[in-house]
């Protein structure tokens, strides 16, 4: 794994696993609206969005990348909902849709792709300026 | 050797710092509670010019515009602004290097 604990980070970790980070955050996303309309026979067996947790990984006082914890599901509840003629309905005509806001789940998507544009950027930067550094003298 | 190429040298490596440690608050925009950092540039430059041992008392916490509800305060724009501002500069510097080491090659060449 690039950047552990035995070779120092450099400016490409921080960015590439951030990349990653947000590229881990935005597969939660899409996980969570495909999953958005399905329904369920029971509050427990009802999806509820996945939802990455974010860390900072500390190698020097400069240098600081964030790598994906943990994924946890969020406490969004399923709702409930009276649809007899569902072929998932429980016996009293009861389904559970699934856990997710749609609305929160766009806009994640959107600040994802955003974060994740400004991390490329930061890997372009960073990439020609070495470059120039290297043709030094030339 | 300091003399012939003065300070850009120094200019240089801080900032290199500098591009590194905004990078790290890019790459934590969206890490609950992560406090961004940035250098003092011109007090790092004046203290490597003292002959000074470059340490971390240069370092400080960004203040925030407006702060968020989960702690973080990293702000994109500003911090992107900055890492433009610092990459620009950085381009200065090299090009000082770059024109001081064609003076000295055309001076010994005799052209």
């Amino acid at each position: 794994m690039p950047g552990s604990i035995n070779s120092p980070m450099n400016i490409f970790d921080v960015a590439g696993r951030a990349m990653a980070a947000q590229l881990t955050r935005l597969n939660t996303t899409a996980s969570n609206m495909a999953n958005a309309r399905s329904v369920a026979s029971s509050e427990a067996d009802a999806f509820r969005a996945l939802k990455p947790v974010f860390r900072t990984h500390a190698s020097s006082p400069d240098m600081a990348t964030v790598d994906v914890e943990r994924i946890v599901q969020s406490d969004t509840q399923p709702k409930k909902r009276h649809d007899p003629a569902n072929p998932m309905a429980n016996a009293d005509g009861y389904v559970w849709e699934a856990g997710v806001d749609e609305p929160t789940e766009m806009i994640e998507m959107i600040e994802t792709a955003r974060q994740y544009q400004n991390n490329v950027q930061v890997l372009q930067t960073a990439k020609s300026l070495i470059l120039e550094t290297i043709r030094m003298g030339e | 050797m300091d003399k012939i190429f003065g300070i850009y040298g120094d200019a240089l490596t801080l900032r290199e710092r500098r591009m590194n440690m905004l990078a790290s608050n890019i790459a934590n925009a969206a890490t609950p509670n992560y406090k961004a950092r940035d250098l003092n540039f011109g007090k790092a430059m004046a203290s490597l010019a003292d002959g000074d041992a470059l340490d971390n008392s240069h370092i400080g916490y960004r203040v925030p515009l407006q702060p968020a509800m989960d702690g973080n305060t990293v702000e994109l724009s500003t911090e992107q602004t900055q890492f433009a501002e610092n990459a620009v500069q950085y381009s200065t510097a090299l090009s000082f290097l770059n024109g001081r080491i064609n003076t000295l090659r055309r001076a010994m060449t005799g052209e």
